[in-house]
């Protein structure tokens, strides 16, 4: 499916997604309330069919963090990237770990290093870091460590 | 502690003096085990990043360590003399390395390979992961720089390694006073 059609097609789905113009694949904006039902539909939709999550990371923007998923349907060949605002002081968001397995281990790699919290999440502990790193999201901007960096 | 200058360019460290019957050979019985030992050194498997892709390209068949007594690769430190720190060493890692260091057999050398084994690297600056050189951990013996060195930068550090045990001068050998 190109493009342009999928964009009529996730409209039908979800009539709030918003899509960015420019770049190589189409950018869809959902709200994080609705990520839940909309991750469902792509993955469940017999004309969709994304079974395959290849990206899952996040984005500090200092004001906000901003999820990032990269989709691909293995049938299809089409891509797609959905973003979700999220608010910096309380991020959560679903867990799609039950509907790509794949989600699980980014999942807590994300919850790990930004501090987003994934509810129904089956085990959102430390993935890398050792012990005692709880609280502390290194790969957040205003993260400071006085004890291992040294500052330019 | 004396420095052997001679010792460096000989082939090996003694004289002989012709007889009639065949030879006799005159040296010191720790120059000959330094001998020996500098020409079978016998690295550990051990690559935590890009410097092992270099170390590997100086294993195989273009440039071949085997030629200066390297002759292969263990993948287990008690089988292991010298362990080239081929990468950075996070936090995490420190341990891993110590107890690889701890586990192998003595007499057992270090190289420490490219920027990031050296002091951090490009990971010196805000970085809460990276041990900013892997000295900090484990005695090191010969340091390469480059990012990451070449294979033939790799092997002038073995070769140096090979003089240093020539000449007794490696961290473990004068710690235990065998100069």
């Amino acid at each position: 499916m190109s493009n342009d059609e999928l964009k009529i097609k996730l409209s039908e789905l979800l009539p709030s997604v918003n899509f960015d113009e420019g770049g190589q694949w189409l950018n869809a904006n959902v709200d994080h309330k609705d990520w839940l039902y909309f991750a469902n539909s792509l993955r469940n939709h017999p004309d969709l069919t994304f079974d395959y999550l290849f990206c899952l990371t996040c984005v500090d923007w200092k004001t906000h963090l901003t999820m990032v998923y990269h989709l691909e349907s293995t049938q299809y060949r089409h891509v797609m990237v959905i973003k979700s605002k999220l608010d910096r002081t309380h991020p959560q968001i679903e867990s799609v770990s039950h509907i790509w397995r794949t989600a699980e281990f980014h999942e807590r790699e994300v919850f790990e290093l930004f501090g987003v919290k994934f509810l129904n999440h089956p085990d959102l502990r430390l993935l890398i870091l050792p012990d005692g790193w709880e609280g502390k999201f290194p790969l957040r901007k205003d993260f400071e460590d006085s004890v291992n960096m040294i500052k330019l | 502690m004396d420095v052997k200058p001679a010792i460096e360019n000989n082939p090996f460290p003694g004289e002989v003096h012709p007889t009639p019957s065949g030879g006799i050979l005159v040296t010191a019985i720790d120059d000959v085990i330094n001998w020996a030992r500098s020409n079978s050194l016998w690295p550990l498997v051990f690559g935590t990043s890009c410097c092992a892709i270099e170390m590997m390209s100086t294993a195989s068949a273009k440039y071949d360590w085997s030629r200066f007594g390297f002759e292969v690769a263990r993948a287990t430190p008690r089988q292991a003399d010298v362990i080239i720190i081929a990468g950075t060493i996070v936090n995490k890692m420190a341990p891993v390395l110590k107890r690889l260091y701890d586990q192998m057999a003595d007499p057992k050398y270090v190289i420490a390979m490219g920027a990031c084994a050296t002091s951090g690297g490009p990971f010196f600056y805000n970085t809460y992961s990276v041990v900013k050189g892997a000295d900090h951990v484990i005695p090191v013996d010969v340091y390469i720089a480059g990012c990451p060195p070449r294979p033939e930068a790799l092997l002038h550090a073995l070769i140096t390694l090979q003089k240093k045990i020539k000449m007794g001068l490696t961290r473990e050998q004068i710690r235990e006073g065998k100069t």
